[in-house]
């Protein structure tokens, strides 16, 4: 005969929470694979620019940054609101532009160098002087890969 | 003794560490895709060297001049950005086979093995000058339209050819229609346009 439990004593079972890790560590891996890495920390203020034909740029290992805008608000103290170029971490002249390219090509594996893009991540409000100053640098330092960083457009 | 049962490690602050580290990998990344408008630069110049004159005939120039207050002058005509792709299709086709637009050159292009020879443009030239003032979404966008009527037309092509679009066709084929639609878009040596300074 079926048993009759007793009633009171009664209580619902702790919910197990051993499968919570290999939950959270789903996501965990989820967002290593389809993320990168903030390049670096921006010291510019861009927005940048919108156009319809874009490429993505492919191998990131080939490419480098150069970022020009105007100083973000906490450096404007120290270097005004002129429109400044950024590499790596820190602030750059034009002229040291043609050198850390150079660089960045020897640091390279042999293979790829003459594959290396230069990504312009530039504000939209720039002025086309200093792009062009960047053009030339990079034409003298012989990178003649670039990409000017721009989102897509919805509409006009 | 008997055997001393291993105490099991208690395992509840694993969901803990996950996500310290999952709130870790959050903040730092970025979801973005970097994209933009991929161009090539052209060659430097050797020094002391006078800027060659290519001879392009006028007929093959398509000039686009783009001043500090971000106007277009296209062909002598002041155009807006939107008509800009219209224009530059028009030019970069020459259909009609007029006068005014690029001479028409025949190029054997070989499709699919097989070889044929098609009247293509190939000698015409976009040239885009700006002067130091314009406003870099200007260029940007300039730029855009001149590789978007490009893109048209390549995609034209593949349509009527392949049926297909171009960005799908093997790279053969991408070649075959890059032979009858070159990419030329050349950008002027630096001058200073409007005086000044």
């Amino acid at each position: 005969m079926a048993t009759i439990r007793r009633k009171g004593n009664k209580e619902v079972p702790a919910i197990s929470t051993a499968s919570l890790p290999d939950i959270i560590f789903m996501l965990l891996f989820f967002f290593m694979v389809s993320t990168s890495m903030k390049e670096v920390t921006y010291k510019v203020d861009i927005h940048a620019p919108e156009a319809t034909e874009l490429q993505s740029l492919e191998k990131k290992s080939l490419v480098r940054y150069v970022y020009v805008g105007e100083p973000k608000k906490e450096f404007k103290g120290k270097y005004g609101s002129e429109t400044r170029i950024q590499l790596d971490d820190a602030f750059a002249d034009v002229s040291q532009l043609e050198e850390y390219v150079v660089r960045e090509r020897e640091a390279m594996n042999e293979n790829d160098q003459n594959l290396l893009t230069i990504s312009i991540k530039a504000d939209r409000d720039t002025k086309m002087g200093i792009i062009t100053d960047i053009k030339q640098a990079l034409r003298r330092a012989y990178a003649l890969k670039v990409n000017y960083a721009a989102t897509k457009r919805v509409e006009y | 003794m008997g055997k001393r049962k291993v105490q099991e490690i208690n395992a509840s602050s694993m969901a803990d560490i996950a996500f310290l580290l999952l709130i870790f990998f959050l903040v730092t990344t970025t979801m973005s895709v970097d994209k933009g408008l991929s161009r090539r630069l052209p060659p430097p110049l050797p020094p002391n060297m006078e800027k060659p004159d290519i001879d392009v005939k006028k007929r093959n120039i398509f000039i686009v001049l783009v001043n500090s207050n971000n106007q277009l002058l296209v062909q002598g005509e002041p155009l807006d950005v939107k008509q800009l792709k219209e224009k530059a299709k028009l030019f970069i086709q020459n259909e009609a086979n007029d006068a005014s637009l690029p001479e028409k050159v025949p190029v054997e292009v070989e499709f699919d093995g097989i070889k044929e020879t098609v009247l293509t443009t190939k000698n015409h030239v976009i040239s885009l000058q700006n002067d130091r003032g314009t406003q870099y979404q200007k260029y940007i966008e300039v730029q855009n339209e001149l590789v978007a009527a490009y893109n048209e037309l390549r995609n034209d092509m593949a349509q009527a050819r392949f049926g297909m679009k171009y960005d799908e066709l093997d790279e053969d084929r991408q070649k075959a229609i890059q032979t009858v639609y070159p990419q030329k878009i050349s950008e002027a040596e630096p001058k200073n346009y409007g005086g000044k300074k």
